[in-house]
């Protein structure tokens, strides 16, 4: 019995599949990705096309001291996620801490600006197109990253009680995953708004 | 005595109460009762989207005809097309992937089991919030306030300048969250089938099932989402006073039109890819043969996937785009036939050769087959931009689309619904029942979708509750209402084969077609566990293997 | 049960639908038929159309007969060996074949659809042309030819093109509210009305006569009742009916009384009348509504009768409509009626 064109295929075992949790965020973040894009999309095609109102020159000023906390914060939640793994809990809170802090500290910045563009410069999401496609775009960023500090948080005290070791670290990983995508979106909505737009 | 904690008593089994029973389907999380629920949902909503068609069958019988309003029409066209698509296809198929997915690949459940049951309970409350609109809300016509500017729902129609009530709000938050549920399931059958497959099952030795249901959940993922965007950028509009969509400040209606495409052609694809998925394993059965083409059925699927994301404005030859657009999108639409025409061709290649049984499933296969190749064929005329010109917003569209999704994807829905019923219910089903469901059910859908390219190809558009006499369209109109009938008994006969063989089935064993795959290696229906061990696969047909063990599929591919 | 008898179910249905196309009387204007083109566009359509029928003919021919052919060819006979047909997995080359064959195919048609893409809209506008501008409402259509100075709805007039010396019409198409969509399928495909977003279009049709057609995109509850009626005069005839649509309303005093009604009982808010104090832009000008035949969009015949009923309970003829009830005494509505007989 010849074996012909075929041969047996060494039996996969289980450790080489790739791990549920992390193809599932990688899903999520494919979603998430198609959701984002369309925004980018009518951002980027309503440029100039405002009937009236105030233009995005007139009332945007970059955030970058929150940018900076921002993209700093992915390389704290990989520290904290890698800390984690060599079991050392008080490294990874501070780390984690740390995250905390700085993606608080870009919500704060964003919602300081939305103060002073919607009070002082008069822009509103029915405002003008830039107003619907400024803030709906911002805006869904801005949620994501709730969402995730709100996340970062709970980990945070569960930390603080003592419950997180680091047989979570994978978990935690899955979730970093996430955040960088966050991150990865704030540098498109960045590029979009204030490079591209203004 | 310390058995008694660990065995099942079965008088204790028997006389569960039904609260029990029921809190036990709804707390599940069990792939296969969730299946049998994203089954029975659909097929419900299938009979209450089919009154509603059969509504405007009625209305469209004779010209001038007064038996609904135009309100009341327009809110039956729009839930029609949104009950089928949303609240029928897409969980049907949802189903079906969740009960056969893990069997199939050897694993106890999905990835996610809890993420499951949350996906399933939201799709099945955006269905009850639709139809919620029924009754509330403040309707300012006919038929409560259930939405009507159509299931594409273009800009800028639905504007609360143009429509003022809470029509466009249901529709809009009900595939919100069924949307949301979607993507979940999606996300899980991407993770199960990627990191759940048995021992020795490679991505190469996959069912074609599980193969195709990939596809599909990463295309749930493309097209929904950008429908949900739309939506909520529509949402904005309505409630927060944006401009997205309002022509007024500046907004483009054909914005909404390539978002709502860009999600819309890819769905289609979503509700087809798994029908390919059940021809690719029931034809292979009844012809006694491998499917031919493995490797070529595989990157056919993916091409197809690949390509209808660039196909979506085929459905806008008409809104004006420049010549250098339309071009594009019409050769993308002739390209993406030829993957899907080489599917064709490898299942006659299957069949060819082989010692054809003409059971129900199969009845089904093949109806699918010739329908099929007739609705790709009136698309590639359809794609054809200038004959779509005349051809789009008329009933040659609504004929074709039809052809694709009754003719093409419920055949197949039926042919799988008969293949698996054995498995999942552990009795057959009643073959005469079954052969008058098919033949009927020919007939009606002949009947109907064959005479309805005419009006279309003379000047009859679509969404008109009404017509004028003497233009031709009076008499088809009529006889595709008769066929609507015959359909409509077609489904019950269906219907009650489903009920009946339930009770008075024969017994059907683990695997009363002799097929290949892993589900036929289990009970019927299975265990909770699915299997007792978790086997280990050497070939695309396990169960080939065992049975003949002396010309194994392994030596050949 | 017989699969031939599924076959000739189908086989009978499209022979019968060809028939039903083909077949139909010559009367253009009364049943509108895609092939039955009377102008360049629709012509160009149909003839791609012919191709790409004939091609898809072949295909589906080939396929069909394959298919049938393996039913009865492979099907398993009762009383043969129970043994399984030999196990064929796949052919590189047969995979080959009938992927290539299908890429040239979609190659052909691609070109001969790009041609007539590219000839029917980046087709120049000749200087002779007649210039309209169409723009959709909810649920009429209102034509203003501006460099004649008409402004009238629902009835298109065009003059015939005659080909050696064609005077085509093209149409720009805007929107005051919702998408419709222009379609009069003798004479072209069909083109969308969009706010915001003008398109263009053009015929030239061969004929005089009546051509119907109807919106083709669902803008509202009366979609269904937005025809359309485009009369292609001859030349002699559309230069007499532009000059009359161009003049103001012809003011006979018989009709005081009514002209006292519509302009006092908010008719004018609506609706215009060239040469008195109703300028409304928001439903038809009614100018000359004594020149055509139909209202309410085509629904209705233009008698005093439908007239009043219109004006009474347009509800009656086209629920949903945004004509309201004038809720008029008697008096009042003859008098109206009779002053708008007099809007010739």
């Amino acid at each position: 019995m010849s074996s012909a064109t075929f041969t047996d295929s060494p039996i996969e075992s289980r450790g080489t599949l790739p791990s549920r949790g992390r193809v599932g965020m990688l899903s999520l973040i494919a979603a998430e990705s198609a959701i984002f894009t369309i925004f980018v999309v009518a951002y980027l095609f309503y440029i100039g096309k405002s009937l009236s109102g105030p233009t995005p020159s007139d009332v945007l000023t970059i955030p970058v001291f929150g940018t900076l906390c921002l993209l700093s914060s992915s390389l704290t939640i990989h520290l904290a996620v890698r800390t984690l793994r060599n079991a050392k809990i008080l490294s990874f809170g501070f780390w984690w801490f740390l995250t905390l802090m700085l993606g608080t500290i870009f919500l704060i910045g964003t919602g300081r600006e939305w103060h002073r563009m919607i009070f002082d410069e008069g822009l509103t999401v029915s405002t003008n197109l830039f107003g619907t496609t400024y803030y709906s775009l911002v805006g869904l960023h801005a949620f994501h990253v709730t969402v995730g500090l709100i996340v970062i948080a709970i980990v945070m005290t569960l930390t603080v009680l003592g419950k997180v070791g680091s047989k979570y670290s994978e978990r935690l990983e899955v979730f970093s995953l996430y955040w960088h995508f966050v991150d990865v979106v704030w540098v498109v909505v960045f590029t979009v708004v204030y490079v591209i737009g203004r | 005595m310390a058995s008694d904690s660990i065995a099942i008593n079965p008088a204790d089994v028997a006389t569960r109460s039904v609260s029990e029973r029921l809190h036990d389907w709804v707390v599940t999380v069990d792939h296969k009762k969730l299946g049998i629920m994203y089954i029975v949902y659909a097929l419900i909503f299938l009979v209450i989207g089919g009154i509603e068609a059969t509504v405007m069958r009625i209305q469209l019988m004779r010209p001038h005809n007064d038996f609904v309003s135009p309100q009341v029409f327009n809110r039956m066209f729009t839930m029609h097309g949104t009950t089928m698509i949303f609240f029928v296809v897409i969980p049907v198929m949802f189903g079906f992937a969740n009960y056969l997915v893990p069997l199939m690949i050897g694993a106890r459940d999905m990835a996610f089991p809890r993420l499951n049951a949350f996906s399933f309970w939201l799709t099945a409350f955006g269905g009850l919030l639709l139809y919620f609109s029924f009754v509330g809300g403040s309707g300012l016509y006919g038929a409560g306030n259930a939405p009507d500017m159509g299931w594409w729902a273009y800009a800028p129609l639905t504007a609360r300048a143009f429509s003022p009530g809470h029509s466009a709000d249901y529709w809009t938050l009900a595939l919100l969250v069924s949307g949301f549920g979607s993507v979940g399931t999606a996300i899980n059958i991407i993770a199960t089938v990627i990191c759940m497959r048995c021992p020795g099952m490679t991505l190469s030795r996959m069912p074609l099932f599980a193969w195709l249901n990939l596809v599909m959940a990463f295309m749930v993922i493309l097209a929904i989402c950008p429908l949900t965007a739309a939506q909520v950028m529509l949402c904005v509009d309505r409630y927060l006073g944006g401009h997205f969509f309002d022509t007024q400040a500046g907004g483009s209606a054909v914005l909404w039109m390539h978002f709502f495409w860009i999600f819309g052609h890819p769905e289609v694809y979503v509700l087809v890819i798994p029908a390919f998925a059940f021809l690719s394993e029931i034809i292979p059965v009844f012809s006694r043969k491998p499917i031919f083409g493995y490797p070529v059925m595989v990157a056919a699927t993916v091409c197809i996937g690949f390509v209808s994301l660039s196909v979506w404005a085929h459905h806008m030859f008409t809104v004006g785009m420049n010549s250098y657009a339309n071009s594009f999108f019409a050769i993308t639409t002739f390209a993406v036939g030829v993957p899907t025409g080489i599917k064709i061709f490898n299942w006659l290649g299957t069949m060819w050769g082989g010692r054809i049984q003409f059971k129900v499933p199969m009845l089904f296969c093949i109806g699918f087959l010739f329908q099929f190749l007739i609705a790709g064929l009136t698309g590639i005329m359809l794609g054809t931009a200038p004959f779509n010109w005349q051809l789009s917003g008329s009933y040659f569209v609504v004929a074709h689309f039809h052809y694709v999704i009754v003719g093409g994807i419920l055949f197949a829905l039926f042919g799988a619904f008969y293949y698996w019923y054995p498995k999942i219910t552990g009795r057959m089903f009643n073959e005469t029942l079954g052969k008058l469901h098919f033949w009927l059910f020919v007939i009606g859908f002949h009947l109907t979708f064959d005479l309805m390219h005419i009006p279309g190809l003379l000047g009859m558009p679509r969404r008109i509750y009404t017509y004028e006499p003497g233009r031709g369209w009076d008499t088809l109109n009529f006889l595709v209402t008769i066929g609507a009938f015959v359909q409509g008994v077609a489904i019950l006969v269906f219907v009650a084969n489903l009920i009946i063989s339930c009770f008075q089935g024969a017994q059907a064993g683990n695997d009363p077609w002799d097929a290949w795959t892993l589900e036929w290696s289990t009970s019927s229906p299975p265990p909770a566990y699915n299997f007792a061990q978790i086997p280990v696969v050497e070939s695309r047909r396990p169960l080939w293997d065992i049975k003949h063990p002396e010309d194994p599929d392994w030596k050949y591919e | 049960m017989s699969k031939a008898a599924g076959i000739a179910v189908l086989l009978a249905g499209f022979l019968l639908a060809t028939r039903l196309c083909f077949g139909t009387p010559a009367a253009s204007s009364q049943t509108p038929n895609i092939f039955k083109p009377e102008s360049t566009p629709a012509d160009w359509i149909f003839h791609l159309s012919l191709f790409v029928l004939a091609i898809t003919g072949l295909i589906f021919l080939l396929v069909f007969s394959l298919i049938v052919y393996a039913i009865v060819k492979y099907r398993k006979r009762d009383g043969g060996e129970h043994s399984e047909p030999p196990q064929v997995y796949g052919s590189n080359q047969v995979e080959l074949a009938w992927t290539v064959i299908p890429v040239l195919i979609v190659l052909i048609l691609f070109l001969a659809t790009a041609r007539v893409i590219h000839s029917v809209q980046d087709a120049p506008q000749p200087p002779q042309s007649v210039q309209v501008t169409a723009i959709g409402h909810q649920f009429w259509w209102e034509f203003r030819y501006p460099t004649l100075g008409i402004v009238t709805a629902n009835e298109l007039h065009v003059p015939v093109s005659d080909p050696s010396h064609p005077t085509p019409t093209f149409l720009t198409l805007l929107s005051a509210d919702t998408d419709h969509s222009f379609w009069v399928p003798s004479l072209a495909g069909k083109t969308d009305l969009i706010p915001n977003h003008p398109n263009k279009m053009w015929i030239d049709p061969r004929e005089t006569g009546v051509y119907l057609g109807q919106c083709a995109q669902y803008c509202g509850v009366e979609h269904a009742k937005m025809l359309l009626r485009v009369y292609v005069d001859s030349q002699e005839q559309f230069e007499q009916w532009a000059k009359e649509q161009e003049a103001e309303a012809s003011s006979d005093s018989s009709a005081e009384a009514g002209r006292r009604v519509f302009e006092s009982t908010g008719c004018i808010n609506c609706h215009a009348v060239r040469g008195t104090v109703a300028d409304g832009r928001f439903g038809p000008d009614l100018t000359h509504l004594m020149s055509r035949d139909t209202i309410a969009a085509g629904i209705a015949p233009n008698t005093p009768e439908y007239l009043r009923k219109w004006i009474q309970d347009p509800d009656s003829i086209k629920e949903g409509s945004l004509m309201p009830a004038m809720k008029l005494n008697d008096d009042d509505l003859d008098a109206l009626i009779a002053y708008l007989g007099t809007l010739r």
